[in-house]
């Protein structure tokens, strides 16, 4: 370590500019845990996060005749939305490796053009990254007109790689109403395309 | 007599005929370190009576079952409001405090590095407690959710969150400011010859907790810029309905709430390092081995957040991870408090205010260590969160912990601020009365905490009133005799036995080699340091 010299503002101000550029980047750092924790949380599966396959995948994936997996549907709707959500059928037993379809039901219970979203959330989490699907409606946020229904498809496979002590997976939707600035902007756009149409 | 005295060359005296400015604008527009010194530590006096006070509201109405006094939004937005007031207005400022009055006079300096800044760093504070404490007056009250504003509650909070997140925004510049000043300071002022390991060690522990403070208070301005974003101009950071995840919050918040926590601790750490050498009349035993401890500490704790989240659900991997990496901690932490044990080992050793303040420390601080330990076993950990147990490992080391430390340097250092000593008698009673009621407080936190009380409810179970009603009474009586601590600092400002400049038969370092009082102005000649000097 070098012994201090007579300080100079020339010195205070080389390191008051280094810790400064420390602490902004920090606050960027912040920031960039928001991707972060995205990207960790699909590659380990955590956090119940379900993955997604094309249907090419899905078909070359190969089926284990022998092993029988029941699946659970539940749904919850968040406290804010005025909704009717459930799944049409409430267990499936699959095998994993073949590719199955069910739907959910959902109503729109307002007069008002809503957006809803799903989010789904897998338990047991060990179970998350091999519960793999190639359609379902939460990738996209659904649009009901004032009082619509409408089931909603689901298509989804299970690695056969899924680990032996599972026997029972849990798929849980939450329905939410999306944010209203997204609700209002949609369905603008939507009757603004209608009008042209018409 | 006065050491100083004997030592002539180490200040001129026609240096210093320029004292303070007369009035009220003296301490508005100084940029003197110690009156600076002086502004933070009163500011954390008054906070730490409003804070208090807050804390007997919750007491009170924890005294028995049932909801007898404040209603529970009421009680909630207590909890929040105490503990953000105890941590960013009281332990805090008093540490910054400490660092503006001691660490110049400990380096040799004649002021800090960047002194308008510094003027700058304490009165954005008083501004910002205004605004955050005037939400309790607001229609929808102050913040309820807990002081780590966990979403989606705290996202539920009525449009006063906006003066909350704000007020944290600007004492969270104060603190990156005053940090980045402490780093200069430490970095450039140095008296010409001391090299770094010469440094005293509440100085070193404050290097430390300067870089911790730069690097996690940026991280929580953003968690908390996030949080406004999602409650008032519809992003989903946090919220599930656009894609968010609000456990990642906890992620965000808990990187920087583990190093906050040290932030809390490692000047602690610092000012016992200097009051029981003292008191022993030894060297610190292991200065070294306290040095590298303090910045093992400092590394381990951005490794360890998750350890605050072992309910949310992570894998066994990570579980283990935070599990061991925490245990970890107490490996350097033990170090420090064997070093301490060390220099106290066959040391001629007095009992004044300042060293029982110590003693007091080590001990229960080492309690509060230990339920950390328990805490951090995660099969326990599920048991024990979020109950009384939690509150008593945390109250243990930031009560008779931090606070205990920021008393004994009050004490330690008070003769050389104001040329007087304190009245030692009644330094010894307010000692033994806060300690025994820190205790009834505290303790049966544990009891209640293990048969599954609940935290941040005010209400509970018939089981746990006992106990509860024993607590209550140990934060009235540690409350009220805090009273005394206040009445002691007047009455020393005010008058007393005339200090010497060394003040302790054992003080040693550049601090005790001027008089008492500390002249307004100290060091414009910087002394030239030698390896033989003794400074620390």
């Amino acid at each position: 370590m070098s012994d201090p010299r007579p300080a100079t503002s020339k010195m205070h101000a080389i390191v008051a500019g280094k810790m400064l550029a420390l602490a902004i980047g920090m606050f960027g750092f912040g920031y960039a845990m928001v991707p972060l924790y995205d990207i960790i949380c699909e590659v380990t599966g955590l956090n119940g996060k379900t993955g997604r396959v094309s249907v090419a995948e899905a078909a070359a994936a190969k089926m284990d005749p022998d092993r029988e997996v029941i699946v659970e549907f539940t749904s919850t709707i968040n406290a804010s939305g005025a909704w009717e959500f459930r799944p049409t059928e409430r267990t499936m037993i699959a095998k994993p490796g073949q590719t199955y379809q069910t739907s959910y039901y959902a109503e729109n219970l307002t007069n008002r053009t809503t957006v809803g979203q799903a989010s789904p959330s897998v338990t047991p989490s060990a179970a998350a990254k091999y519960f793999n699907k190639t359609e379902c409606f939460c990738f996209t946020q659904q649009l009901f007109e004032p009082n619509a229904s409408k089931d909603m498809p689901l298509i989804f496979i299970i690695d056969p790689d899924l680990p032996l002590n599972v026997d029972r997976i849990t798929l849980s939707y939450t329905f939410f109403n999306s944010p209203d600035s997204t609700a209002s902007l949609s369905s603008s756009l939507i009757s603004i395309a209608q009008e042209i149409s018409q | 007599m006065s050491y100083a005295d004997t030592n002539e060359d180490v200040h001129h005296g026609d240096h210093d005929h320029h004292g303070p400015a007369p009035g009220l604008m003296r301490w508005v527009t100084t940029t003197n370190h110690k009156d600076i010194g002086t502004l933070y530590l009163w500011f954390s006096l008054i906070m730490f009576f409003i804070g208090g006070a807050m804390a007997l509201v919750i007491r009170a109405e924890l005294w028995m079952p049932g909801i007898q006094i404040v209603d529970p939004m009421f009680f909630n937005a207590m909890t929040t409001m105490h503990a953000i007031v105890m941590i960013f207005g009281v332990v805090m400022p008093a540490f910054v405090g400490l660092a503006n009055w001691m660490i110049p006079m400990m380096l040799g300096a004649p002021d800090m590095a960047l002194p308008r800044l510094n003027n700058w760093s304490f009165w954005i504070m008083p501004f910002a407690f205004t605004i955050m404490l005037s939400t309790l007056f607001m229609d929808s009250g102050g913040p309820a959710g807990g002081w780590t504003l966990y979403p989606p509650l705290s996202l539920q909070m009525g449009d006063s969150f906006a003066f909350v997140i704000f007020a944290i925004h600007f004492l969270g510049i104060s603190s990156v400011m005053g940090s980045i000043n402490i780093v200069a300071t430490i970095f450039n002022m140095r008296a010409p010859g001391m090299k770094l390991m010469q440094m005293p060690m509440f100085v070193w522990t404050w290097l430390i907790t300067a870089f911790l403070l730069i690097a996690t208070i940026p991280v929580f301005a953003g968690a908390v810029t996030m949080l406004l974003t999602d409650r008032f101009f519809e992003t989903s950071f946090f919220s599930a309905a656009g894609g968010g995840d609000p456990v990642m919050y906890q992620h965000i918040f808990w990187f920087f709430g583990h190093p906050e926590v040290y932030i809390l601790i490692l000047p602690a750490f610092g000012i016992i390092s200097h009051i029981i050498p003292t008191f022993s009349r030894k060297q610190l035993f292991g200065y070294d081995s306290m040095v590298y401890a303090t910045a093992s500490i400092a590394f381990l704790s951005f490794i360890v957040w998750a350890h605050h989240m072992f309910t949310t659900g992570m894998p066994l991997a990570a579980e283990l991870f935070f599990m061991f990496s925490t245990m970890m901690i107490s490996v350097p932490t033990g170090v420090k408090v064997f070093n301490w044990v060390a220099t106290m080992w066959r040391g001629s050793m007095t009992f004044e205010t300042p060293m029982l303040f110590a003693i007091g420390f080590v001990i229960m601080f080492t309690i509060g260590g230990l339920s950390g330990l328990m805490l951090a076993i995660t099969p326990a950990d599920i048991q024990y969160h979020d109950t009384y147990f939690v509150v008593a490992h945390f109250h243990y080391v930031l009560v008779p912990g931090a606070i205990y430390s920021i008393m004994a340097s009050v004490y330690f250092w008070i003769p050389k601020w104001t040329g007087n000593m304190y009245d030692e008698k009644l330094g010894k009673i307010h000692f033994w009365v806060s300690t025994i009621f820190v205790n009834v407080l505290f303790f049966p936190m544990h009891f209640v905490g293990l048969a599954g009380m609940p935290r941040r409810i005010p209400d509970y179970s018939l089981q746990f009133a006992d106990w509860n009603m024993i607590a209550s009474i140990g934060a009235f009586g540690f409350g009220f005799s805090q009273l005394m601590f206040v009445y002691i600092i007047i009455k020393c400002v005010r008058g007393g036995e005339k200090a010497t400049g060394q003040v302790w038969e054992g003080a040693r370092g550049l601090e005790w080699t001027i008089d008492s009082p500390a002249p307004y102005h100290t060091f414009e000649d910087s002394p030239i340091i030698t390896s033989d000097t003794v400074t620390r």
